[in-house]
């Protein structure tokens, strides 16, 4: 069969929040994704994910979205809704960077299981945003699995220098485990981002 | 015929297909686009799913833009359909998944709060939409058609008319944020994100005008197909 070609990606644009994160916005429409992944019945360390994107001058952007992807606590995808439901965990979190004080996002999830043999446990992140005109895919991993992270084939493919900005700090706060990952869309922390 | 994720990976972004990272005619790339080369990986699609998702969690209007925000009347402009069917490379179609579309009223204003052009608010107009894909991987908006808008991205600046599309297809890899236009516009030459994209490719983003999907006396209609990445089997191909 012949090949059709991909649809062009273009830019987000700065108003999406009211389709996309409506919600979170406080428009008139319920959202279908939120940053709450785990209910209080998942299964799994409960955890917080915060950070803040930045651009090139070092500045916050506020009109940024970042979507999370992960499996469980086990390691298991979420494979339907009845399964989100058994499990209280929707695998998937979505936020936009214009409502919370100096443009963080955050996410409550659960720290996921290693999803496969050799892996470190990771989650997958996708950015994008006004001046982005084809969306960027990055990984969350996590500081406290150092001896995980040193065996992971996607960690030792960056360069020894930039694994760092792949890597979420984690911090005991008054209300739980709270992981740092702030995105740098360029400079000298640029981000590592993925061709996947 | 199941796919065998363990064992399959998702076909290549294209990026003959796609717009540069930093393109300095659309001033706020420069500060934005990553810099650095994209760093390939290779990743089982067992690892790459999209998120969940069901009908039940739509509302019965969420695809009727000219319907779904109603407060004391219809929504002022020129009612289309908007229709087309999400498919693969190879042209398989992407069933069930979900469309979320967005756009400004027929003046050219967004509801969005930081949105300050001087155009007015339709308060019948939310300019929200989202529907699933049915069996032959389709969909369908009932929706007005978005006026042009000034930007300030260079001087008398305007955004040709388009709908923002956003896409996961089957997979979180295979995601797809893209914007649809319509056809002839005269504004395709001096707008920043439409020539980004390469010049063979930015016909894929308009919409072909169709009388079949025309309603008389209703509503005039529009097809805009939408390409995602698809699954490549590695091991036997």
């Amino acid at each position: 069969m012949s090949q059709l070609k991909q649809t062009p990606s273009q830019t987000v644009g700065p108003f999406f929040a009211y389709d996309l994160t409506p919600t979170q916005y406080g428009y008139d429409l319920k959202s279908l994704f939120t940053t709450v992944l785990a209910q209080p019945n998942a299964k799994g360390e409960h955890i917080r994910i915060t950070g803040q994107v930045f651009d090139g001058a070092g500045q916050p952007i506020l009109d940024a979205m970042v979507e999370i992807s992960q499996p469980d606590a086990s390691g298991q995808p979420v494979t339907s809704v009845a399964d989100a439901q058994a499990k209280g965990f929707t695998g998937f979190g979505r936020c936009g960077t214009g409502t919370l004080p100096q443009n963080h996002f955050l996410f409550d999830t659960v720290k996921p299981g290693i999803a496969a043999p050799g892996q470190a446990p990771f989650i997958n992140v996708c950015v994008t945003m006004r001046g982005l005109l084809v969306h960027t895919f990055s990984r969350i991993y996590f500081d406290d699995e150092a001896a995980a992270n040193s065996q992971d084939a996607v960690l030792a493919s960056v360069p020894a220098e930039r694994r760092a900005t792949l890597v979420a700090r984690r911090e005991m706060t008054g209300t739980g485990p709270v992981y740092r990952f702030d995105i740098h869309m360029q400079g000298e922390q640029e981000t590592v981002f993925f061709d996947l | 015929m199941t796919t065998d994720l363990q064992n399959t990976y998702l076909a290549p972004r294209d990026w003959a297909s796609h717009s540069p990272h930093i393109y300095p005619f659309y001033k706020s790339t420069l500060l934005r686009g990553p810099k650095q080369p994209l760093l390939p990986i290779k990743q089982a699609l067992a690892q790459l799913t999209a998120p969940v998702y069901g009908t039940e969690q739509l509302g019965p209007l969420d695809h009727d833009l000219t319907k779904n925000a109603v407060k004391n009347g219809e929504p002022l402009g020129e009612r289309i359909i908007v229709t087309g069917r999400v498919m693969d490379e190879d042209g398989r179609p992407v069933r069930n998944t979900l469309v979320e579309v967005w756009q400004a009223n027929a003046a050219g204003r967004y509801v969005h709060k930081m949105d300050q052009h001087n155009a007015p608010l339709d308060p019948n107009f939310l300019g929200a939409g989202r529907c699933m894909t049915d069996g032959d991987g389709r969909y369908t908006f009932m929706t007005i058609k978005p006026g042009a808008y000034p930007w300030g991205n260079h001087p008398n600046a305007w955004r040709p008319q388009h709908i923002h599309f956003s896409l996961f297809g089957d997979y979180f890899a295979s995601r797809l944020v893209t914007q649809m236009y319509f056809p002839g516009d005269p504004l395709f030459a001096y707008d920043p994100m439409y020539q980004g994209a390469p010049a063979d490719s930015r016909e894929l983003m308009v919409a072909k005008f169709s009388l079949d999907v025309t309603q008389p006396d209703f509503a005039l209609g529009y097809v805009f197909d939408i390409v995602l990445r698809g699954p490549k089997a590695t091991r036997f191909e």
